[in-house]
């Protein structure tokens, strides 16, 4: 590497170096950066922790995460409990936001419904997500006959309405006797199976853009293999409308979930959700709406953190918007 | 098309050369149909091509769009399959070479692209990018020590080492394409394709670029391929200059062969076209205007494929292809039945 | 303060000293997230009929910004034109109402663009598009105004018009899509035609047969052409004068023998030694250190001189004005007259 320097002494009046922004101070010592190398996601780490929009969504996930782990920590209520003669009892120190039609505690019911609603919710866009991504970045990139399949798998399962597989589905698990685990995953592999569509489009086509940059090119010239050029090159330029799509799935399938239970085909009590909750208020409304305001605002409020959470990952990722 | 390649390559310089490509031919089908894809035909790309490499030496490669030079560059590195041909590098065919021995054979040849705003990867650092060869190569250099090389790659193409971390967008695009030649680089190859490199960078940097890989090239004794549309610029840095028609070479020469005796009338005209930087030449220069377009590489022209915009035209061209041999108005290969000397560079 | 007082170049003005275009002490700027970045300060130029004006400048100089400010086709904001007059025929085309701005546009002065492909709608007929304002401005009837296309085809010498009249701009070659767009821009008889770099993105053998076109066109029909583009090469080819822009100013403005002979601002020499020569085979090229300024911020003084290889302590703390050197030629530099007696060292 002697004669690199050689040159390189020679080389370096021919340009200032310096950022595109910067190119007019000459003289001016260099702004000194540590030159230890640092990887693209420490830089999107540092950009992260200086978002106060990142920490606010963090600490609401986490919140969630934690009534969902640790329910009793948050209510003494138990939601089971219920009692006639509370029937939608206006709002008291026991029971902050009064009770529901059928006498139970509200905040209760929302409370321990965070956990089935959340894995529920999670677990199908996990599923989703990851069946989503694999499919697409290897459609996307191999083409020919994958592609071919993978197409139209997509175009099959977007023409299966959701209700109809999830009543046929579900009514197969809950007649076999499954128990609410059983229900549970069911649920998860259902919404997940037939939600991955979109996601699996979406970063199909951006793998596709991306494959014809000439970055691609340029690394299966210096002998990068697939996988490679996958992971480190189409990947990161693919994630950012995965991201977008994924967290807006996870409310629209917590949402699912709601349906899927007001319907009777899903979670059923004594099971505790978000979705059950809603679907039995939903038809008392006029009378009090409280019932449906909690729970509502409890499943509004965790998609909203996911939501704000993808943007703000994705945008640390583009080394262009930091 | 059986000619050899000593014959057309109107080599100069003595002993054996670094690179030789032979008869190389591209066909991309063209084909019809859904399920059952039925070839109709296919786009001449490249159509038989042979040329020499020399070591230290710089072949430039001239040709208006759709006359095949970037599909050959893509050939060369091993980015396309050629239909025929082969590449003789030290010995061995880069055609047939595959696994670990493809992946030395890169090593050995690498490419400056176009454009610097799309060939660097925009998340990945400038020190991931110039890195990634020892990453994919992890035999050239031990992990601890590839920092500290591609911080003297930086150096090496004029670019502040300590700006390791920045991301592609923090530069201009004539630093942008510093950091694909520092890329190319990384791996010391022996020859560098150089398609259109200056091309898209504005007029004052062009000359810092050129005058780069000009110094590159003396101190790390690289082979260029340089493959431009810019005659003045191939004739700056260029040993030797092949011109290209669709998918077929024309003529090939010495740069003094090719701008000052061209002898076939597609390089005349080429040379003519060329805008020169001086109001008084205005009018004393020789002009040829083409008329028309470059036919379709899908359905070329029988015999000639010049011959349709070619003003010396006659009967035999339709029929019998001209070959690139030496004719005898001047000492190198020329594909024309009629090749005269003509001088149209002031 | 840049005016530049041009006495009449070899074509001369129309009429009572005024030209037909004229662009007075132009200023834009851009409003961005980032700061504004001053993009065009104070330029001036004019055009008379039948001569050709060459605005050469790199990328971020302003000259297509200049172009689309007389089209009035910039995007307001971010754009911003803080003063400056631009006169058409004596008339501020910038103190117009959008009514009357629409009547100069395209009927008196036209535009044609690098990327003819993305300047043609791919979903209609080329002569659909040539005759488009023949029908809604002309108040022609559809046989006539496609018979006016034909006509229009057959100026810029596009082959088989007639039978290409129905075609789309797919189906045709780069060469021809700048022709169709060159007839779309003459449908109106336009007296001033500005070209934006009309042949970059062009073979070198297409490249001079649009160039010839224009010049003929320019002749023929006695029109402004303002030419613009980076190309020193087609420059000295076509144009009558030249106006070299840099980082929004015009720093050197004359006919175009005496800027290749004698070029009168450092930029403009730097520039012309870069190129490497069709005709010669150089060693090393010469070159101008470092990249062209940003316009958020500007160096002080001249904006050239962190690259002038002359630069002296006065170019750092004061913008040279446009001096005067006789004849139309003007210079923003402080040693211009230096320059040409060739004692600036």
């Amino acid at each position: 590497m002697t004669d690199f320097e050689s040159v390189a002494a020679t080389e370096l009046h021919t340009a200032t170096p310096g950022p595109a922004g910067d190119p007019n101070a000459p003289g001016q010592p260099h702004t000194l950066e540590v030159s230890k190398p640092r990887s693209a996601s420490a830089d999107a780490w540092r950009e992260l922790r200086r978002r106060p929009l990142f920490w606010i969504a963090l600490v609401i996930v986490g919140l969630v995460l934690l009534i969902a782990a640790f329910p009793s920590l948050f209510t003494s209520a138990d939601p089971t409990t219920c009692s006639l003669s509370h029937r939608m009892g206006d709002p008291s120190g026991a029971a902050i936001f009064g009770y529901d039609v059928q006498g139970c505690d509200v905040f209760a019911k929302s409370i321990y419904g965070t956990k089935n609603s959340l894995l529920a919710g999670a677990g199908a866009a996990l599923v989703a997500g990851i069946l989503g991504m694999v499919l697409g970045i290897t459609s996307g990139y191999f083409g020919g006959w994958w592609d071919g399949v993978v197409s139209r798998v997509i175009d099959i399962v977007l023409g299966l309405p959701l209700l109809l597989a999830g009543i046929v589905f579900m009514k197969r698990v809950t007649n076999a006797g499954g128990g609410q685990t059983a229900i549970l995953l069911a649920l998860i592999s259902i919404l997940g199976l037939l939600g991955w569509t979109t996601a699996a489009r979406v970063i199909r086509s951006s793998v596709i853009t991306a494959k014809q940059q000439d970055y691609v090119h340029a690394a299966k010239m210096l002998g990068a293999g697939s996988g490679r050029i996958m992971w480190r090159h189409i990947l990161p330029n693919s994630l950012a409308p995965f991201i977008v799509i994924i967290t807006m799935a996870l409310g629209s399938f917590i949402a699912a979930e709601a349906t899927l239970s007001f319907l009777g085909i899903g979670l059923r009590p004594p099971s505790q959700s978000w979705g059950i909750d809603i679907s039995t208020a939903r038809a008392y409304m006029r009378e009090n709406p409280i019932p449906l305001i909690v729970p509502s605002t409890f499943l509004a409020l965790t998609v909203l953190a996911f939501v704000i959470l993808g943007d703000t990952i994705r945008e640390a990722f583009d080394p262009k918007l930091r | 098309m059986a000619h050899s390649a000593e014959n057309v390559a109107g080599a100069r310089p003595a002993g054996e050369p670094l690179l030789r490509v032979e008869n190389l031919v591209k066909h991309f089908p063209i084909t019809q149909g859904i399920l059952f894809k039925k070839k109709v035909g296919a786009v001449k790309a490249v159509d038989g091509v042979s040329f020499e490499l020399h070591r230290g030496e710089t072949l430039g490669i001239v040709g208006e769009s759709g006359c095949g030079k970037s599909t050959l560059a893509k050939l060369l590195m091993r980015l396309e399959t050629p239909t025929a041909g082969r590449a003789m590098l030290k010995g061995k065919d880069i055609f047939k070479v595959s696994g670990s021995e493809l992946r030395r054979m890169r090593r050995n040849i690498q490419m400056v692209m176009q454009d610097p705003y799309t060939s660097l990867n925009p998340r990945m650092t400038v020190g991931d990018i110039i890195g990634e060869p020892y990453e994919i190569h992890t035999e050239v250099a031990p992990k601890g020590d590839r920092q500290r090389r591609v911080q003297e790659l930086l150096e090496l193409v004029g670019l502040n080492p300590e700006h390791i971390n920045r991301y592609p967008h923090q530069f201009s695009g004539g630093q942008r394409q510093r950091i694909g030649i520092a890329r190319a680089l990384a791996l010391k190859p022996e020859i560098i394709v150089c398609d259109e490199p200056v091309s898209a960078l504005d007029v004052s940097i062009q000359a810092q670029v050129i005058n780069l890989l000009e110094k590159l090239q003396g101190e790390l004794d690289l082979s260029y391929i340089f493959i431009a549309h810019d005659l003045s610029v191939v004739r700056h840095i260029s040993d030797r200059v092949g011109v290209m028609y669709l998918g077929k070479m024309v003529e090939v020469g010495t740069d003094a062969e090719i701008y000052e005796r061209p002898t076939h009338p597609y390089t005349q005209a080429l040379l003519s076209a060329v805008p020169v930087p001086d109001p008084d030449a205005r009018s004393h220069r020789d002009v040829i205007r083409l008329t028309g377009d470059v036919p379709s590489p899908a359905n070329p022209p029988s015999g000639c494929r010049f011959r349709t915009r070619c003003w010396k035209a006659q009967e035999r061209c339709s029929v019998e292809e001209p070959l690139l041999i030496r004719r005898g108005v001047d000492p190198h290969p020329s594909a024309c039945h009629f090749a005269e000397l003509r001088q149209v560079v002031g | 303060m840049t005016d530049i007082h041009v006495t009449s170049g070899a074509a001369g003005p129309t009429g009572s000293g005024r030209h037909l275009l004229e662009v007075k002490d132009l200023y834009v700027e851009f409003h961005t997230r980032d700061g504004v970045a001053r993009v065009i300060n104070g330029v001036s130029y004019h055009l008379d009929p039948g001569e050709t004006l060459a605005v050469l400048g790199e990328s971020g100089s302003g000259k297509s910004v200049t172009a689309q400010a007389i089209m009035g086709i910039l995007d307001m904001p971010p754009a911003k034109i803080p003063s400056g007059k631009i006169l058409y025929k004596g008339q501020d085309l910038l103190t117009m109402s959008e009514e009357q701005r629409r009547q100069v546009r395209g009927k008196e002065i036209s535009m044609i663009f690098q990327d003819a492909l993305s300047a043609l709608n791919p979903v209609f007929p080329v002569g659909w598009q040539i005759s488009e304002t023949l029908r809604t401005r002309a108040g022609l009837s559809r046989k006539d105004a496609l018979k006016r296309a034909v006509e229009l085809m057959d100026l810029v010498k596009i082959p088989a018009a007639k039978a290409r009249v129905k075609d789309y701009p797919h189906q045709f070659s780069g060469g021809m899509r700048q022709r169709v767009m060159i007839a779309m821009s003459l449908a109106m008889e336009p007296k001033v035609l500005i070209a934006d770099e009309p042949t970059t993105a062009l073979d070198v053998t297409v490249q001079a047969q649009i160039m010839d076109l224009l010049g003929d066109l320019r002749r023929d029909m006695n029109m402004g052409l303002i030419l613009i583009t980076h190309d020193l090469g087609v420059v000295a080819d076509v144009a009558d004068r030249i106006a070299v822009m840099y980082a929004g100013r015009i720093v050197e403005h004359a006919d175009v023998r005496s800027v290749y002979k004698h070029p009168a601002h450092p930029y403009t020499e730097g520039l012309l030694d870069s190129i490497p020569r069709l005709d010669s085979k150089g060693t090393e090229l010469a070159t101008i250190k470092g990249l062209p300024p940003n316009l958020m911020r500007p160096p002080t003084g001249c904006a050239f001189h962190p690259r002038c290889k002359y630069a002296k302590a006065v170019c750092t703390t004061e913008t040279p004005l446009s001096l005067d050197l006789g004849h139309g030629r003007t210079s923003a530099c402080h040693f211009a007259k230096e320059m040409l007696d060739g004692t600036l060292r």
